[in-house]
């Protein structure tokens, strides 16, 4: 990214159509550098000013779980990472809800405000969208 | 290139990030700052204070279109824009303060 696109003063800036992009999340965030990844591909990404969703689906529900404890692993806790979304006007996340419970989750186990939505809601959610990333 | 700072060496990545976040001190700021030939000013502070508030309570450094609006919310709309904040640090606000914040270079690159 240049200086030029670095996402300040876009707001004239009205060339292009604005696309979905759905980020999908199936890994445990800590293990595999997946969840990380993806977390930096849509901070990256969120400079371009397009519609961004998360979806976070089976063991990918432990990444926004709150209480991480990543010392002992010698790992940087980037959980708290996840609450700045709202500042980059990412404010779309999804859990899937089957994965939630089969996990022994609730929504008050998270960090971060999301909407939980049931597997039939999801695959609708991923049906709009114009580009879907999985991690 | 590593910086010295009081007889003090501490290691940084090729661009002059500083490469442990808890080797930095007001010291380390002042004198990256004069390097580039930078006075750091109460203004100048003021955003580095608030990166490093900001690193502290979310792990990384902002985007420079989230920090500026970030600067707007807590010291007023003359301070929150782009204008203001090049004008403080020419090389990129997030670029530039973040190395004098000792924080990593932020991702989205501005």
């Amino acid at each position: 990214m240049s200086e030029a696109t670095g996402g300040i003063d876009t707001e004239e800036n009205t060339g292009g159509k604005v696309k979905k992009f759905l980020y999908v999340n199936r890994k445990a965030p800590y293990g595999t550098i997946y969840a990380l990844e993806s977390l930096e591909v849509v901070l990256i990404a969120a400079a371009f000013d397009q519609d961004v969703s998360l979806a976070f689906l089976d063991d990918g529900v432990y990444q926004v779980v709150k209480g991480q404890h990543t010392k002992p692993i010698d790992v940087k806790n980037f959980s708290p990472t996840y609450r700045a979304l709202e500042g980059y006007d990412i404010e779309k996340l999804y859990v899937e809800k089957e994965s939630m419970e089969a996990r022994g989750l609730k929504e008050d186990d998270l960090i971060v405000p999301v909407k939980v939505v049931n597997a039939q809601e999801m695959a609708d959610i991923m049906q709009s969208q114009d580009v879907i990333m999985s991690f | 290139m590593p910086i010295t700072v009081a007889g003090k060496t501490f290691e940084t990545d090729e661009e002059g990030y500083l490469a442990n976040r808890t080797d930095w001190s007001e010291e380390v700021a002042k004198e990256m700052a004069k390097a580039d030939n930078c006075d750091l000013s109460q203004n100048h502070w003021e955003v580095l204070n608030f990166l490093r508030e900001y690193y502290e309570e979310y792990q990384i450094a902002p985007a420079v279109r989230v920090l500026t609006k970030a600067i707007g919310k807590k010291l007023g709309p003359d301070k929150g824009n782009s204008k203001y904040l090049y004008e403080l640090f020419p090389y990129g606000p997030a670029k530039q303060a973040c190395k004098y914040a000792g924080l990593p270079k932020p991702t989205g690159c501005v």
